[in-house]
């Protein structure tokens, strides 16, 4: 493993196999009556979240704690920015009390690679702006090998607001790493320029994307989308994608469908399919923890470090 | 005192040289240009080496001096010892300084500011609109008395068509051109870099070509108009290039400038050899290589009128930041020679000839500003090339306050042994092997 966890886009796929191969032990830790193990015993672990976040921030948490980490976290949109420091300062002040890794959540693109370039801890990328989400690809691989034994050859349908989307960007780049045909679907207007060039199909027609689909992973319109005019209406947004029975029908009969949460229920996915037989997303978010334990474990030295 | 500089290479496009001649100086006007003059008494005859190249001084038509108001990034002193280190005998500076160059008082102090540095010559740019807002025009007339010779609103467009029209009516009464940073706010969005494949890997927000090409076409249009004169600034995008070659087959009179980091980078630098480089980070954007390729083909074909820097220096702390909020831009006056010959010339896309008319001749032209030309009687601003120097881009050593570039460290061939404006010399390449004075007795 390189010294940090930057994107998808710098893990080779043995990496991406080993991160998976791992979280499966981790796994059986969450499952034991005392879930916790010395692993990272006397290794400090800072959360350093920019931007709100529950699900992200909570299972690193416990992934950390689980590790027997010293562990804090530090929301900063409420602290040190409105006083004006920079995001370079703020981390050359925590780098001062020698943490072994941070965590960083931020709403730019690209702050982890900033932060890699000046620490000497380890950084773990817990979602940057519209780039990369990591850990959510990798658990979302882990989700999709645990119902299908395997990734190759998968077809797998994303469909939602593709243009914001850090979730969409690493999943894209893991899933075609690990041989998935991944198609993705959206309004036009929320189509990255260039999109075709991720080695993925691009329908507009959310149909045509689902057929015969092993995976359905939905992506989350935000609200505020709206006043920048890329949909008319949250209510036209589902007539036209939204995740309805109707849809998930013309999927293969054992399809999952997943979601990186928050979800809007009655917007990208119908209460139905969200509750449904088929959805997978809570399981999601449980193996949220093993893989962040495998991630955290395996870029602290892995064997040496346990 | 009179100098000779015997047995160069001149490239004098604009008096159709180009050859070894020998030019004669006397104080600060040149009086002769011929082969083998005669060598008077009171003459100093400075040998120029096979290999060097005499020719116009350089006209950078495009820089930002910061000066009032932003000196933390640069100065009219520090602006113009870059501008003479790189070739440049003139620069003409965008009016977005604080307060704006949008009146007589601001263009004065520039001119006085530029006077005491006395090395490059400065040519003003005036506000098409008092503050930069857009609302009304600046008081063009009294800019023009005070010493500005070109109207800009550079940093953003010209806000509304009705001013474009009104200024290009207005500026045309005073033969000042307009220089137009093209680019439609709405459809630029917020954007950070071009819209594309790379950008969108990174999760940046693009700014498409269009942005630029439909700002363009209005102004084209307004300038067909009203008869004026519109020069299009660092243009990037191939739709905005094809705008004005159908700008100048209708006989609009529209020029355009392109920037050396446009003829030579794309946008894959966004990703690599440094993701997420600030100092790739500039507005209009790096674009693709077929953006690229229009620009090389638009040099070599003449629809390209003028290479440009877009100098733009900011502090370090404007550019250690998070991609989406560094400031756009990076320095261009001390690395612009050295990519243009390296990349241009030897890469065989251009002549020599060719380059000096973009870098002197045109500038000259549509500034309406002496140079670009070494006739008898031109200011002797002279700029020699030593177009086979083996040059590494050292930020360490730039005269040049700010140090946003993404050359450092690059090896061209191609450099500048010395700078004369008016006959002094205010730069000396390292090693020129150049003896402008006697030898000591």
């Amino acid at each position: 493993m390189k010294k940090d966890l930057l994107g998808i886009a710098e893990l080779s796929s043995e990496e991406i196999y080993l991160i998976l191969d791992t979280a499966e032990a981790m796994r059986e830790i969450g499952q034991r009556p005392i879930k916790k193990v010395p692993t990272l015993r006397g290794k400090t672990v800072v959360n350093l979240f920019f931007e709100p976040s529950t699900r992200t921030r909570t299972s690193f948490e416990i992934a950390e704690k689980r590790l027997s980490a010293d562990t804090l976290s530090i929301a900063v949109a409420a602290s040190s920015v409105l006083k004006g420091e920079t995001l370079v300062d703020t981390a050359m002040n925590i780098e001062a009390m020698s943490p072994d890794m941070i965590v960083v959540r931020h709403a730019a693109s690209g702050a982890c690679h900033l932060l890699s370039r000046i620490c000497r801890s380890r950084i773990i990328n817990a979602g940057d702006g519209m780039h990369e989400h990591p850990t959510q690809a990798l658990l979302d691989a882990f989700t999709i090998r645990e119902h299908k034994k395997r990734i190759d050859g998968l077809k797998v349908a994303i469909v939602g607001d593709l243009l914001h989307s850090r979730v969409l960007r690493s999943n894209v780049l893991l899933l075609t790493k690990l041989g998935a045909e991944v198609w993705v679907s959206g309004p036009r207007t929320l189509v990255p320029a260039g999109m075709e060039r991720f080695g993925v199909r691009v329908s507009t027609s959310v149909e045509e994307a689902v057929a015969d689909a092993d995976v359905i992973m939905m992506l989350r319109i935000q609200q505020e989308r709206m006043q920048g005019a890329f949909i008319p209406s949250l209510r036209e947004y589902f007539t036209v994608f939204g995740m309805t029975a109707e849809r998930v029908a013309r999927a293969k009969p054992d399809v999952i469908i997943m979601h990186p949460g928050p979800m809007n229920r009655g917007v990208e996915i119908a209460s139905e399919v969200a509750d449904g037989p088929y959805s997978v997303i809570l399981e999601q978010v449980a193996n949220g923890v093993a893989v962040r334990m495998a991630v955290l474990y395996l870029l602290a030295g892995g064997q040496e470090g346990g | 005192m009179k100098r000779l500089l015997k047995g160069g290479r001149v490239v004098d496009p604009a008096n159709g040289r180009d050859g070894v001649f020998d030019v004669l100086i006397d104080g600060d006007r040149i009086v002769r240009v011929g082969r083998d003059l005669p060598v008077e008494a009171d003459v100093i005859v400075v040998e120029v080496p096979s290999g060097l190249v005499v020719c116009p001084g350089l006209i950078d038509m495009h820089v930002h001096l910061r000066e009032p108001g932003q000196e933390h990034k640069e100065t009219i002193a520090t602006g113009t010892a870059a501008a003479v280190a790189g070739g440049f005998t003139a620069v003409a500076c965008m009016p977005n300084t604080h307060p704006v160059n949008d009146n007589a008082g601001v263009t004065e102090y520039i001119l006085k500011k530029a006077a005491e540095a006395n090395l490059a010559r400065v040519y003003p740019i005036g506000a098409v609109s008092r503050g930069q807002d857009g609302e009304q025009l600046a008081d063009i007339a009294e800019l023009r008395q005070a010493g500005c010779v070109a109207l800009s609103d550079d940093g953003r467009p010209v806000a509304t068509a009705l001013l474009m029209r009104r200024a290009l009516e207005y500026a045309g009464m005073f033969k000042m051109p307009v220089i137009e940073h093209c680019e439609d706010p709405s459809l630029k969005a917020g954007g950070v870099a071009h819209e594309g494949y790379h950008a969108s890997t990174l999760g940046l927000h693009g700014i498409p070509g269009e942005a630029e090409s439909i700002m363009a076409l209005r102004d084209i249009s307004l300038a067909e108009l009203t008869g004026g004169c519109v020069h299009i600034a660092h243009m990037s995008a191939r739709q905005t290039l094809d705008a004005v070659r159908y700008g100048k087959t209708r006989g609009a009179r529209v020029t355009c400038e392109v920037t050396p980091h446009h003829l030579v980078l794309t946008d894959e630098m966004l990703v690599s050899p440094i993701p997420y480089d600030t100092n790739v980070k500039m507005n209009p954007p790096l674009r693709a290589s077929e953006d690229r390729d229009a620009m090389l083909a638009g040099l070599a074909d003449g629809s390209v009128d003028v290479i440009a820097t877009d100098h733009a220096p900011h502090h370090y702390d404007e550019k250690h930041v998070e991609f989406d909020r560094a400031s756009f831009g990076i320095t261009g006056l001390e690395t612009a020679v050295s990519l243009c010959l390296d990349r241009l010339v030897h890469a065989g896309v251009i002549s020599l000839a060719r380059l000096i008319e973009l870098l002197s001749v045109n500038p000259a032209k549509i500034l309406g500003v002496a140079g670009g030309s070494l006739a008898a009687g031109a200011p002797a601003d002279v700029t020699i090339l030593a177009p086979d120097l083996a040059v590494t881009v050292s930020v360490a050593r730039m005269r040049s306050k700010a140090k946003n570039t993404p050359f450092d460290g690059w090896q061209l061939r191609g450099g500048v042994a010395a700078t004369l404006v008016g006959g002094r010399v205010v730069y000396e390449g390292v090693g020129s092997l150049l003896q402008f004075l006697p030898p000591a007795l």
